[in-house]
């Protein structure tokens, strides 16, 4: 049986960067192939090109034995390759609907039958166990859940080839377990699936082979069966990754952040935070743990003044910060790392070392009165990519040419360059390979240490865990408990999220 | 796919506004033909006129001169990411304005009274560019539309305000009395001094924009306004500030026209000036600096344009048919990639590489 891909000798030379050298790779029908590597190793324009949106220097692309080109993403597609991005490709202003059936619309005379799309929206979620709302709109939708419409619209169509591009980043555990599922099934019945994902557990649940890459080159094939979570680690990294937080006990100082009474309604005008109360002390990480939807990201925005407060107050070493006013709120000592990277963390067309100044722009030394200190952005911006260890050949280089991992660890590098005293910090490793992400908790916990108040939401239970020194569980828009971290055991916890008394 | 910014020269800049520009005159070229006229010697007549002799070159940059502010109005606006259709009412406000500041107030000293009545075209420009950037800011009507309706409403006022208020005393024509010697610009070198002015504020403009912490305020609304106000900058007031300032450009190159070629507001006169500035802005790739080329160029061929019509018999509308002709070609790409920048489309953004 001949191969569904065939990546032969592909290489991929950007400005500076050599994405993708000499790299072969063949995926046949019913297997399940994770590629693995460091931020910007190369893994998304592998698979970039493979749909035709990138044009390879070199090396041949062969889909059930059909060579491929450049830009013949509808060929692609014809071959039955199916593709979910890192970077989401739909409609903002579309419903979910839409954006799913787009392209291959059920029709009714010259129409679109939209009670028929609706009906296989709602039969599509169901299957897959993967739950959108159809009616909603794309753009008032946080990221988990456009995630879930994008594996939907790919599922559709029956697929060949699965090209999934980070599908877990953004997911919560639940639904993660649901995909992984849904991925076996599809591979038992005869589709071959490539899947781009930094946590080794997923890799070690359902993949068939893992290519490893590395700076651009091809390191090897591994599988599951001859290799663990840290041989995979070592492999990509390099180096060996400590995958356990070290971290001494906290000496928690006085109250920090103190929200009192905090009310906030969502999206959709409904009432999501339903009067929260929360101490951080200086030098202690208070983790919120919670499934998706259940506060914690309205909760956020209120604290960091993105979101109007309807009742109650924020509270930083005993001022009062004001509502819905971002600048006050950095003024007055909170620092926020943003859930939404794209949309709020970063100006894609400005530069690295401008992205890295985006809330101190104004203020010494990036500036002196009105004008602006070009230079010190500068220095600072290496300074801030060598110890990131953000990939790029240049700080000047446009923020919208990093991949995936690095735009976030621009974000993360910038909130925890000052100390300020509070840090919010919403996901902070989403996207992030094993090493960065060792980086970022280090970071994180030496934050705490010098008596940063971190408020620490993540959807990886085990990134909370494993960091906090109290876990409040939040559920139905309310803080159901507090535990402190020596008490907090997963199961435990878990029940808490799902609402289930002790 | 964005490349990696090149600090230096960048193709892309100067090669697309300049295969507008060529593509425009073979098209309209060949428009002449059909038409029975001889291209070659209508471009020549135009060029050399306005190109080919220093007498000549200075009536093409006095042309320029509000074109420069027009064109520098619009820029600004985008560089927030707003598109001002509107600089052409702003500049016939700020013409009024300074036109009944320059034959009314009497007895002052000219350095008084001068830079008065330019103060009024400013102010009455900023005011007209206020009202978009405050519907904007606080309404979230699109500046697109509200300027569009301000033009008419400028228009309309300003004709009414000429016939039955402000009409020279027993004149038949609809306009102004003169302004008084007091508020005339000088020429220097044979060019209104507002020339120096225009290329000056253009300067101090790409300056501000390039080192200021206004600049960058500015910069990042017109880019990711969701990220901008993640970074504490007040959008509504960043979107208002430019919108004023735009109009305050667009203002001062109806004063400077009015204090230095024309001496007198008259409907007649300003037509067409704001919409160059578009044209303009858009062929300058909204470069403070990039507009300048740009303006001369447009300022040369209207200087040039009637001995073309009487040397080549060529009518002085093939001007308005090339500018539409430049325009088409310079905004494809541009536009295109203004709106991809500036609209809510980044909420789509993943986890993007
Ligand atoms: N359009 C581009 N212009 C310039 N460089 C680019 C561009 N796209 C990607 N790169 C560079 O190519 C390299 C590989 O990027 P790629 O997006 O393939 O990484 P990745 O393995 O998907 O990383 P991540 O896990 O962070 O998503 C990176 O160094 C990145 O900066
Ligand atoms: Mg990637």
């Amino acid at each position: 049986m001949s191969a569904l891909l065939e990546i032969t000798g592909l290489t991929k030379q950007f400005p500076g960067v050599l994405a993708n050298d000499n790299i072969s790779l063949t995926v046949k029908a019913g297997e399940v192939v994770a590629l693995l590597g460091e931020n910007g190793a190369g893994k998304s324009t592998l698979v970039k090109a493979v749909f035709g949106l990138i044009k390879p220097d070199k090396g041949e692309i062969k889909i059930s034995g059909n060579t491929m080109h450049y830009g013949d993403t509808a060929g692609v597609i014809a071959a039955g390759v199916g593709m979910v991005h890192q970077h989401f490709q739909l409609v903002p202003v579309m419903s979910v609907t839409e954006n799913i059936v787009l392209g291959d619309e059920p029709r009714k005379a010259f129409f679109i039958n939209r009670k028929a799309a609706r009906a296989q929206v709602i039969a599509l979620s169901e299957r897959y166990g993967l739950q959108v709302d159809p009616d909603a709109i794309i753009e008032d939708l946080p990221v988990g859940m456009q995630q879930r419409v994008e594996i939907l619209k790919a599922l559709r169509k029956d697929v060949k080839l699965l090209i999934l591009d980070e599908p877990t980043a953004v997911l919560t555990p639940q639904e993660i377990d649901e995909l992984l599922i849904v991925i076996r099934t599809l591979a038992k019945s005869g589709v071959g699936i490539v899947l781009i994902t930094h946590k080794l557990h997923e890799v070690m649940a359902v993949a068939d082979r893992v290519l490893v890459l590395r700076g651009g080159k091809a390191i090897g094939f591994t599988s599951p069966a001859q290799s663990d979570e840290a041989g995979l680690a070592q492999m990509m990294v390099g180096r060996s990754v400590v995958l356990r937080v070290d971290k001494t006990p906290a000496k928690p100082g006085k109250p920090a952040l103190e929200v009192v009474g905090l009310q906030v309604l969502d999206d959709r005008k409904l009432l999501s935070v339903k009067g929260v109360d929360l101490v951080v002390h200086h030098g202690e990480i208070l983790g919120v743990a919670g499934v998706e939807g259940n506060g914690q990201r309205e909760l956020v925005e209120a604290i960091c003044g993105m979101r109007h407060r309807i009742a109650g107050q924020v509270h930083v070493d005993g001022a009062e910060t004001k509502d819905l006013h971002p600048h006050a709120i950095h003024a007055g000592g909170i620092s926020h790392i943003p859930e939404d990277r794209e949309k709020h963390g970063l100006v894609s067309s400005y530069s690295i070392a401008d992205n890295l100044v985006l809330n101190q722009f104004d203020v010494e030394p990036f500036a002196k009165g009105w004008v602006r200190n070009i230079s010190h952005v500068n220095t600072n911006a290496d300074d801030v990519v060598a110890k990131f260890d953000i990939r790029t050949p240049s700080a000047q280089n446009l923020a919208s040419s990093l991949s995936g991992g690095n735009k976030q660890k621009v974000v993360v590098a910038r909130e925890l360059s000052e100390d300020l005293k509070v840090l919010v910090a919403a996901q902070p490793t989403r996207g992030v390979d094993v090493g960065s992400i060792e980086f970022i908790h280090n970071q994180l916990i030496a934050a705490r240490d010098r008596g940063t108040a971190v408020l620490l939401v993540s959807a990886e239970l085990d990134e909370i865990l494993s960091l906090s020194d109290r876990v409040a569980v939040m559920s139905g828009g309310k803080i159901v408990a507090i535990v402190d971290s020596k008490d907090a055991d997963r199961n435990y916890i878990g029940r808490l999220m799902a609402g289930l008394k002790e | 796919m964005t490349q990696s910014k090149k600090k230096s020269f960048d193709v892309g800049t100067w090669v697309i506004p300049l295969i507008a520009v060529i593509i425009a005159m073979v098209i309209a070229g060949i428009m002449m033909k059909f038409q029975g006229a001889d291209p070659f010697r209508a471009y020549k007549t135009l060029f050399m006129t306005s190109f080919g002799s220093v007498k000549g070159f200075s009536a093409t940059l006095g042309k320029a001169t509000p074109l420069v502010l027009a064109g520098l109005a619009v820029t600004i606006g985008l560089r927030a990411g707003l598109f001002n259709i509107g600089a052409q009412g702003q500049l016939v406000s700020g013409a009024l304005g300074t036109a009944w500041a320059g034959y009314t107030l009497t007895g002052l000293p000219a350095y008084i009274h001068l830079p008065i009545a330019i103060l009024f075209g400013i102010f009455f420009g900023g005011l007209v560019g206020l009202i978009a950037g405050a519907l904007k800011a606080y309404r979230g009507v699109h500046e697109v539309i509200t300027t569009i309706m301000l033009n008419s409403i400028i228009m309309g006022l300003s004709d009414y305000l000429v016939v039955y208020h402000f009409r020279e005393p027993g004149q038949l024509l609809t306009r102004t009395r003169e302004v008084l010697p007091s508020a005339r610009l000088p020429f220097v070198f044979s060019l209104p001094f507002g020339f120096f002015i225009a290329i000056a504020l253009a300067a101090v403009a790409w300056w501000i924009m390039a080192n200021t912490t206004s600049g960058f305020r500015f910069e990042t609304v017109g880019r990711n306004k969701f990220a901008a106000w993640y970074a504490g900058i007040s959008v509504k007031r960043t979107l208002m500030t430019a919108m004023m300032i735009s109009g305050g450009i667009a203002g001062l190159g109806g004063a400077v026209e009015t204090l230095g070629v024309t001496y007198r507001f008259e409907p007649a006169f300003n037509a067409g000036l704001g919409f160059d500035g578009i044209t303009i802005a858009l062929l300058g790739r909204a470069h403070p600096l990039g507009i300048i080329p740009g303006a001369i160029l447009i300022g040369g061929m209207r200087a040039g344009a009637s001995n073309m019509q009487f040397v080549a018999g060529v009518a002085t509308e093939l001007v308005d048919l090339l500018m539409a002709l430049i325009l088409f070609f310079v905004t494809a790409p541009l536009v295109t990639r203004f709106f991809k920048n500036s609209g809510s489309k980044s909420v789509t953004g993943g986890w993007g590489a």
